[in-house]
């Protein structure tokens, strides 16, 4: 009864779905603020990329709160998580091999200088914070698959994650001191040779793609690991009867 | 509305995508499938979005050096809802990792991740906790099954003596 409800409801908004796009002009695009933007941030905002012109110049104060919320997502998982727990889990896993662990130290390197690369050129060609930041984050997770005991310095991550996050809203804040909205990229006198499709161009649009690829790299490698170190399944049945004692005093208190 | 080339192929592929997480949702009793479910529900939206704006002659909102600013207007696609499902992919990262980390606990907590059994455990301990007697009763196949289950025999014996006593 149940799967047969859940399968009518699908049914329904599939139906919904398909409705809505056969009635959407196919080949006749309506794209009224799309071309507007098309048209004007070569010459506002000096990007190639328009996607970046879109997420950092027109939606900035949008691309901090995305920011803000990756940030409460991280602190959340290490508030559920906890680090104690993981600091007094023994980890039984060993080292995953020759073969991987000298595959993933081959491969670090080149992960940071691909990720830096698609950061520092996300103003110019598809790419930008987001992509790098997952890649850097990827290369320095990729030592903690490979050796699972191995001890991560969460403090560098914290000091990285703040200083990244406070670089971009500074940088919003210097536009303030020109006189320009909060976030918005401007010119300097020197930041201000714009060629467009060069790397030096679009102004102040490359540092807050490097302050928001750092953060989302160092977000994404602090909740990987967090992930990572959370104690086993098998360790799950002496975390329950301590879970359960304390409940058990919690009882107590109650009565 | 002229001829629909390979967007109704897309279009299908984006809904179907939508349907099929939204049916595992519902239709799935395990906590961590149901999170992958979401996954594809996330997957299939962000598609439709992105093809909203999106057209098959397009080309990526991407100014090459060969062309001046102005004149590519009409060959590009949209790339306000590429920067929008950006927003959407780093958000659902976010989310996911939230669920995953829900998930761990849900695991350390009951040792299971059968939904049924999580709601019923987490009704016998919000009402033992409480005092109150448990919304099923002590002799009920339920609570004995749980009881025999091992986790809570010391919980179910405690409201056991309560209801005799």
């Amino acid at each position: 009864m149940r799967n047969f409800t859940s399968l009518l409801f699908s049914g329904g908004l599939a139906f919904l779905l398909l409705v809505l796009a056969s009635q959407l002009p196919f080949g006749n695009p309506v794209m009224l603020l799309g071309g507007e933007i098309i048209q004007a941030a070569p010459d506002e905002v000096g990007t190639a990329n328009l996607v970046a012109a879109v997420l950092l110049a027109y939606r900035g104060i949008d691309t901090l709160g995305e920011l803000a919320i990756l940030f409460t997502a991280t602190a959340a998982v290490g508030l559920i998580l906890g680090r104690a727990h993981a600091s007094k889990a023994v980890h039984q896993d060993k080292d995953s091999g020759f073969i991987t662990t000298r595959g993933s130290d081959l491969m670090m390197p080149l992960l940071i200088i691909v990720g830096f690369y698609i950061i520092f050129y996300g103003h110019l060609t598809p790419g930008g914070g987001f992509q790098g930041g997952v890649i850097l984050a990827i290369a320095f997770f990729l030592p903690v698959l490979t050796r699972p005991g191995s001890k991560v310095d969460h403090g560098m991550i914290t000091i990285i994650e703040g200083l990244a996050g406070a670089g971009f809203i500074m940088i919003g804040l210097w536009a303030m001191l020109y006189g320009k909205p909060f976030l918005q990229p401007f010119f300097d006198t020197f930041l201000g040779n714009s060629t467009l499709g060069s790397l030096w161009s679009a102004g102040t649009l490359p540092l807050l793609y490097l302050a928001v690829g750092l953060k989302v790299g160092a977000e994404l490698a602090g909740l990987l690991v967090t992930i990572a170190e959370a104690p086993a399944v098998a360790e799950a049945t002496a975390h329950t009867t301590e879970a359960q004692a304390v409940s058990e005093t919690a009882k107590v208190e109650y009565k | 509305m002229s001829m629909p080339g390979i967007e109704i192929v897309l279009y299908t592929g984006a809904i179907g995508l939508t349907v099929i997480g939204l049916a595992g949702l519902l239709m799935v009793r395990n906590v961590f499938r149901m999170l992958l479910a979401l996954v594809i529900l996330e997957a299939g939206a962000s598609l439709l979005l992105i093809l909203s704006g999106f057209w098959e002659t397009g080309v990526a909102p991407i100014i090459l050096s060969g062309l001046s600013g102005n004149t590519p207007g009409q060959l590009m696609n949209d790339p306000v809802p590429q920067a929008l499902v950006l927003t959407a992919i780093v958000i659902g990262v976010g989310v996911q990792a939230l669920a995953l980390a829900l998930i761990l606990r849900i695991k350390y907590q009951y040792n299971t991740l059968d939904m049924d059994k999580i709601r019923q455990q987490l009704e016998h301990d919000i009402a033992s906790n409480a005092g109150v007697a448990s919304p099923a009763s002590a002799q009920s196949p339920d609570s004995l099954a749980l009881a025999r289950s091992g986790s809570m025999e010391s919980a179910a014996l405690a409201t056991g003596d309560k209801h005799n006593g």
